[in-house]
C-alpha cells in the first residue's frame, strides 16, 4: 500500500511537469503550429525562474528573502523567458515561414545550451556545483496545506503537493472551456484546421497563431519552473531530465489527442509509466531502459488506435506544421 | 435590374512577381443583377474578385461601394461592406458543424451559442429555398450541401453582393438548376451576384450581363440577351474560334479492353466499384460520366494496376486483332508495362500522380523510360528530345525544359503530361478530367489530341465532368452511379437530361428508403 501511494505521488509530480509542457503545446498546436521546441522552452522557463529567484534572494540576503515575493519573481521570469522562446519560434515560422520541425528542434537544442550555460554560471556564482539555493522561493512552491488532516494515506495522496500541481489542473480545465466553448476558441480551432478558411471568415490568422504559440510557450515553461522549484527544490541539475520530460510532453499531446482534459489523467499515467521501473524489483541497468520506454510505446499504441478508428475528432489539426501565406497561388 | 451602381472598380492593377494578373481593370456592378465574369484561365477573374473580397490587395486602383471610395484590406472589411465571396475551393472547416462554420470569426458572443444561429439559418433557408442542417458536420456533407452552406454563411453575414467562383464546376445538371433557382430568388431580393465561369451556356442562361477579361485586361461588357456563345468566345480568346468539337468516324474498330465483373474495395472497406462490365474498342472514345466520386478514379486505377481487384473480376487486353488477350488483373503497373501493354494514363491528380512537381520537364519525361536499357545510368538524351518536341508541338508555355513543372500553369502542366503519355504510342489511352481547370483553347487542344489517338486506332477512355463536352466528343458514354454501371448510351443520340438522370439513379432499382 505504501508503495502504491509512493508510485502515485511520484506519478503526480512527474505528470505535472509533463502536463504543463503538453497543455502549452496543445494550445500552440490548435493554431496549426507544431512547436518541437517544447523541451527547450521548458528549459528556458526553468532557468529564467531560477535566475530571477536567485538574484532576488542573494540581492536581499537569504535571511530577508520573502518566499511569496521570490515565488512571484520566479513565475514572472519563467513566463517571460519561455514566452520569449515562443516569440522567437513564432517570428521564424509565422512571419518568416521557416520549416516548423527544423525551427522547433533547433530551438530545443539552443535553449538547452542556454539553460545549462546559465545553470553553470549560477553554480559558479554560488560557489560550486550543487551550491545554488533559493530556499525561500522553493519553500513557497513546496508549501502544502492539507484539507483532510489526519486522513492518513488519503491525505498524502491528494494534499501532499505544491500549488502548481493544482494550477495545472485548473489550466487544463480553463483551456478546455476556452477551446471548446468560446467563439475565440472556435476561431483558434479554425485557424489550425484551415487557415485560408479562417482568413476568409475575417479571422486574423497571424495574431491567433502568435498569441497561441507565445501563451502556449508560457504554459509549457511553467513545467520547467515546477521541476526546478518543486521537484529538485530550487537548484540546477544539468542531467537532461527536463529535456526527457519535454519530449514526453510532446508525446502526451498525441496521446491525449489534442484534448486538454484528457491530458490530466494521461499525464499522471505517463508519470507513473516513466517511474515504474523504480518500483519493479530485480531490474538491471539495461532492463530499466525497457521500462522507461513505456510512455512512448503507449503513445504509439494510441496513434495506431486512433488511426484505426479514424474519428475525425481525434485527428491532429489539419494544417498542423504548415505555414500560411494568404497571397500564395 | 436597376441602374443603381453597387460597386465600381477603377484601374485595378495586381501583379504577382513578374506576372501581371490584372492590368488597369474597370468593372461596374449594379444592384439586383447577375453579372457573369468570363475569361480563360489566367485571365485574372478570380484575382480581381479576390481583391473585392479582401483576400488580395491591389497594387493600384480604387474601389467604390455605393459611390464611396473604400479600402478593402481583409475579408472582414469586405463583410462590413456587405461583400461576400463563395470560393471555388470551399472555405469550410471539415470538423466543425454547419452552424459553427457560419459563426466563424464573427465573435458576436464570448461563448458559443448556436440557438439564434439555427433560427436565423432557418429564416434564410425559407426565404431563398435552401436546405441546410445546422448541426451536420461538414465532412459528412456532399459537395452541393457544402456549396449551399457557403452561400448561407455569406448571407448570414449580411452580404448584398455575392461573388460565386465557378460554382457549377462540381454540380450535376440538376443541382446546377437548383442553384440557378436560388440565384434568381436572391436577385429578385435585390442582391447583386457575380458568377465566375467559363461555361458559356450557363452564362447565357443565368446572367443579365457579361463582362469579359482576357490576359488580365478588361475587354468589355455586353447585355446577355444581345450576345451569343460565338461572340463571347471570340471576345474571350481574342480571335475567332470554332466551338464545335469534332467527332471523326474511325474505320478501325477492334476490341481493345474487356472488363468484366470488376469490383474494388478501398482501404476503409468501402465498396468503390460494384460488378462493372464494359468493352472499350480501338478507334473510339469511350466517355465515362458520373457525379465525382462515383468510382471513376478507381476504375481507371484498376485498369492501370493500382487497385486491389476483388475475386471474379477480369480485365482482358488485346493489343491487335486476333491476338491472345492478356489478363491485367493481379499485375502491378511494372508488370503491365513489361508485358508490352501500351497503356497511357493521364490521372486526375496531375502533380500528385502524373508528374513530379519539383522536377523539370526532362526528368518528368524520364519517369516513363528510366528503367529502359541495361545501363545503370539513366539515358537523358531521349527524354530531353521528347521534352523539346512536346514543348514545340503542344505549344507549352515554359521558360525552358529545365523548369520545375509545378511552376507552369495548370494548362501547360496538363499539356506536358498528355504529351508524355501519347508519345508512347498507346493502344489504350485513359484520361481523368483531362480538361479540368483548363481554358477553352487548351481544352480544344486536348480534345484534338484525344481524337488523333482515336484515329490512330487507340482506344480512348475519357472521364469527364462537363456533359456538353462528353456528348460532343464521345462515341459511347458509360454512366457510373455509386460505383455501378447505370447505363451505356450512344453519344450521338442521347441527351444531357438522360445522362444526368442516369448519374443519379440506377436503372430498375427501387430507391432504398
Amino acid at each position: 500500500m505504501t508503495q502504491l501511494i509512493s508510485i502515485l505521488t511520484t506519478a503526480v509530480t512527474f505528470g505535472t511537469v509533463i502536463m504543463y509542457g503538453a497543455l502549452g503545446e496543445i494550445l500552440t498546436e490548435k493554431s496549426g503550429n507544431l512547436n518541437l521546441g517544447v523541451p527547450g522552452i521548458m528549459y528556458l522557463g526553468g532557468i529564467s525562474g531560477l535566475i530571477g529567484a536567485y538574484l532576488y534572494e542573494t540581492g536581499v540576503g537569504a535571511a530577508n528573502a520573502l518566499p511569496v515575493v521570490g515565488m512571484i519573481i520566479a513565475i514572472v521570469c519563467a513566463l517571460a523567458g519561455s514566452m520569449l522562446g515562443g516569440l522567437i519560434f513564432s517570428f521564424l515560422t509565422i512571419t518568416l515561414r521557416t520549416n516548423q520541425n527544423v525551427t522547433g528542434l533547433t530551438l530545443t537544442i539552443i535553449s538547452a545550451g542556454i539553460a545549462n550555460y546559465f545553470g553553470g554560471t549560477l553554480s559558479k556564482m554560488a560557489g560550486g556545483v550543487g551550491q545554488i539555493s533559493v530556499a525561500a522561493t522553493s519553500s513557497a512552491f513546496r508549501w502544502t496545506q492539507s484539507l483532510t488532516d489526519g486522513w492518513g494515506e488519503f491525505d498524502t495522496l491528494f494534499f501532499n503537493y505544491g500549488f502548481m500541481t493544482y494550477l495545472a489542473i485548473v489550466i487544463a480545465i480553463v483551456l478546455s472551456i476556452f477551446i471548446n466553448r468560446t467563439t475565440k476558441g472556435l476561431n483558434l480551432r479554425a485557424v489550425g484546421e484551415n487557415p485560408a478558411t479562417a482568413d476568409a471568415a475575417g479571422i486574423n490568422v497571424t495574431r491567433y497563431k502568435y498569441l497561441a504559440t507565445c501563451i502556449g510557450a508560457g504554459i509549457s515553461g511553467l513545467g520547467g519552473l515546477y521541476y526546478v522549484m518543486d521537484y529538485i527544490k530550487g537548484t540546477w541539475a544539468n542531467d537532461g531530465n527536463i529535456e526527457a520530460l519535454g519530449w514526453l510532453a510532446v508525446a502526451l499531446v498525441i496521446f491525449a489527442t489534442w484534448k486538454s482534459l484528457r491530458g490530466i489523467w494521461s499525464a499522471y499515467l505517463f508519470g507513473a509509466l516513466c517511474w515504474l521501473y523504480y518500483y519493479i524489483p530485480g531490474l538491471t541497468r539495461s532492463t530499466q531502459e525497457l521500462f522507461k520506454m513505456l510512455p512512448y510505446v503507449a503513445t504509439i499504441a494510441v496513434l495506431l488506435f486512433v488511426s484505426f478508428r479514424k474519428r475525425k475528432e481525434d485527428q491532429p489539426p489539419a494544417s498542423l506544421g504548415l505555414s500560411y501565406f494568404r497571397e500564395e497561388r | 435590374m436597376t441602374n443603381e451602381v453597387a460597386v465600381q472598380m477603377v484601374d485595378i492593377t495586381k501583379t504577382f512577381g513578374p506576372v501581371v494578373a490584372n492590368n488597369k481593370v474597370n468593372l461596374t456592378i449594379y444592384r439586383g443583377e447577375i453579372l457573369s465574369l468570363l475569361g480563360e484561365n489566367g485571365s485574372g477573374k478570380t484575382t480581381l474578385m479576390n481583391m473585392l473580397s479582401g483576400i488580395y490587395f491591389p497594387d493600384s486602383g480604387s474601389v467604390f461601394v455605393d459611390g464611396v471610395p473604400v479600402t478593402i484590406r481583409s475579408p472582414k472589411d469586405a463583410f462590413n461592406l456587405h461583400i461576400g465571396m463563395i470560393h471555388q475551393h470551399f472555405k469550410l472547416v471539415d470538423v466543425l458543424t454547419a452552424a459553427e462554420n457560419i459563426i466563424l470569426g464573427l465573435n458576436e458572443k464570448a461563448f458559443i451559442d448556436l440557438k439564434d444561429v439555427r433560427k436565423q439559418v432557418a429564416q434564410i433557408c425559407d426565404r431563398y429555398g435552401f436546405v441546410v442542417n445546422p448541426d451536420k458536420k461538414v465532412y459528412d456533407m456532399s459537395v452541393s450541401e457544402k456549396q449551399t452552406l457557403e452561400i448561407v454563411k455569406v448571407l448570414y453575414r449580411g452580404a448584398d453582393i455575392l461573388i460565386l467562383d465557378e460554382p457549377t464546376a462540381v454540380l450535376t445538371p440538376q443541382e446546377t438548376q437548383k442553384l440557378f433557382h436560388v440565384m434568381r430568388n436572391m436577385k429578385d431580393d435585390g442582391k447583386s451576384i457575380i458568377i465566375i465561369t467559363h461555361k458559356l451556356h450557363e452564362v447565357l442562361e443565368i446572367s443579365d450581363r457579361v463582362a469579359v477579361l482576357r490576359k488580365g485586361e478588361y475587354i468589355g461588357d455586353i447585355a446577355t440577351q444581345l450576345t451569343s456563345a460565338q461572340e463571347l468566345t471570340d471576345m474571350m480568346v481574342g480571335r475567332a474560334v470554332s466551338l464545335n468539337i469534332d467527332r471523326p468516324q474511325c474505320e478501325i474498330k477492334r476490341e481493345c479492353l474487356s472488363v468484366e465483373h470488376l469490383s474494388v474495395i478501398d482501404a476503409d472497406g468501402v465498396k468503390k466499384l460494384k460488378d462493372v462490365s464494359f468493352t472499350a474498342y480501338g478507334g473510339e472514345v469511350l466517355g465515362i460520366a458520373g457525379i465525382s466520386g462515383s468510382g471513376q478514379k478507381e476504375l481507371l486505377e484498376a485498369i492501370a494496376g493500382l487497385q486491389f481487384i476483388q475475386q471474379g473480376g477480369s480485365i482482358l487486353y488485346s493489343s491487335a486483332e486476333g491476338e491472345q488477350p492478356t489478363q491485367l488483373v493481379g499485375r502491378t503497373p511494372r508488370d503491365i508495362k513489361r508485358m508490352g501493354v501500351r497503356l497511357a494514363f493521364v490521372p486526375e491528380d496531375r502533380l500528385g500522380m502524373g508528374l513530379v512537381g519539383s522536377m523539370d520537364l526532362t526528368d518528368n519525361m524520364l519517369l516513363r523510360s528510366y528503367k529502359d536499357g541495361a545501363s545503370p545510368f539513366a539515358n537523358r538524351a531521349n527524354p530531353r528530345n521528347l521534352a523539346k518536341t512536346v514543348v514545340e508541338e503542344l505549344e507549352v508555355v515554359t521558360p525552358s525544359i529545365s523548369t520545375p513543372v509545378r511552376k507552369l500553369s495548370g494548362g501547360n502542366v496538363q499539356k506536358v503530361l498528355v504529351g508524355r503519355e501519347i508519345a508512347s504510342q498507346p493502344s489504350l489511352l485513359m484520361s481523368a478530367y483531362a480538361v479540368r481547370g483548363l481554358d477553352i483553347n487548351t481544352s480544344y487542344t486536348i480534345y484534338r489530341l484525344m481524337n488523333e489517338q482515336k484515329m490512330r486506332g487507340a482506344a480512348v477512355i475519357y472521364v469527364g465532368e462537363d456533359l456538353d463536352v462528353l456528348l460532343e466528343l464521345c462515341d459511347r458514354i458509360l454512366v457510373l452511379c455509386a460505383g455501378e454501371v447505370s447505363g451505356l448510351v450512344d453519344g450521338r443520340n442521347t441527351t444531357k437530361e438522360e445522362v444526368g438522370l442516369m448519374m443519379m439513379h440506377l436503372p430498375n432499382k427501387e430507391v432504398e428508403a
